[in-house]
């Protein structure tokens, strides 16, 4: 890997929310190839080790590295520097739509509270003792579920999403996808739990379709489409309920 | 502090069904003030109707038309996201969209002058 005597200009959050934060400018040795997070290594090695960020695999399986790079949500371990430069330079901001702990690292509690509050945690139908049933991986339920399966929870679609923005009880796109994942799992048991759960005030219905979730996942997923299958999954169920009553 | 990541496709077609609605949410009671002139005011009406003929009001009446369309048929991709199961090519038909807008309220244009 060679080094050119070129240099990046990188501006880096410090400190945490609104008016307490600042942008602190560094200047970055360039490399032919180096990746947003060797960057922010490389200031907390080289320049500033106060700063903060959160990392793990660096290889994108984790999703624990995803920033605003330069106004774009983006897991910075995947996201090649050559690619994201604008005119020699990058921003670089925690995930937006969540408290700031501190710099670079996002409170992602209220983003795990969602996937919470919209069941969509595991409802067991069996026990142990139990033989266990296979998975018919044909049926158009099973592949509604894996469409949605490989998320890793990085919150970039979180952050990418205007509707958060607006509406901060809004469950968001990755806890609602994940909610259709299990309602479209044979070996859930959470069925009623989860449509009163995605059925609520802020609920699927909040979703406007911007569809930036979509456009966003690192992991080529697509939340938008799996919203759409929750919305009419919960309406179907409302006119099941009052036919039945 | 964040600057959002929006200009994509679906973004701009969720603004251009919002704005056209908002637009046409605001023409409509002129509209329905104009057409009771009918009874209320002939004569004001047919005044108002005599400038119609002037171009520059062809061209308004353009974008009205084209207002109108791009959201019934911007409301019509929405329609089939929402209930149809996985449409799954979401840009080309907000593209379609916006091309039979542009379809309808030309047509109407050709016509008019």
């Amino acid at each position: 890997m060679a080094a050119t005597t070129q240099e990046l200009q990188v501006s880096v959050w410090r400190g945490s929310d609104g008016a307490e934060g600042r942008f602190d400018t560094f200047a970055v040795p360039a490399y032919e190839s180096q990746t947003v997070l060797d960057v922010v290594t490389w200031i907390q090695q080289q320049a500033d080790p106060t700063l903060t960020y959160r990392f793990a695999c660096r290889v994108g399986m984790c999703g624990s590295c995803a920033m605003m790079v330069n106004g774009t949500p983006r897991w910075t371990c995947r996201t090649h520097v050559k690619k994201v430069t604008q005119d020699n330079h990058l921003r670089i901001e925690p995930l937006r739509n969540m408290p700031v702990i501190k710099d670079l690292v996002a409170d992602m509690d209220p983003f795990f509270d969602k996937w919470v509050g919209a069941e969509a945690l595991h409802h067991p139908t069996a026990t142990r003792d139990d033989a266990i049933v296979p998975v018919d991986a044909a049926t158009p339920e099973r592949q509604a579920a894996d469409a949605g399966i490989e998320c890793i929870n990085c919150g970039v679609c979180y952050a990418a999403c205007d509707t958060v923005a607006g509406n901060p009880d809004y469950l968001g796109p990755a806890a609602l996808q994940r909610a259709w994942t299990l309602l479209n799992d044979a070996k859930d048991g959470g069925r009623e739990a989860i449509l009163d759960a995605v059925s609520g005030a802020g609920g699927c219905h909040n979703c406007h379709s911007m569809g930036s979730c979509t456009h966003y996942c690192p992991n080529a997923l697509d939340p938008m489409s799996a919203i759409a299958g929750l919305k009419r999954e919960t309406v179907r169920h409302a006119l099941r309920r009052k036919r039945d009553a | 502090m964040t600057r959002p990541a929006r200009a994509h496709p679906l973004w701009l077609a969720f603004v251009l069904h919002r704005l056209s609605g908002l637009a046409l949410a605001l023409f409509l009671p002129l509209h329905f003030w104009v057409l009771a002139q009918a009874l209320t005011a002939p004569e004001q009406l047919d005044a108002f109707l005599r400038l119609t003929d002037n171009p520059a009001v062809k061209l308004a009446e353009f974008g009205l038309v084209f207002l109108l369309a791009v959201h019934f048929f911007g409301g019509l991709r929405l329609l089939a996201l929402e209930l149809l199961p996985w449409p799954a090519r979401h840009k080309t038909l907000a593209a379609a969209a916006v091309a039979l807008a542009f379809f309808v309220s030309g047509t109407f244009f050709l016509e008019a002058i």
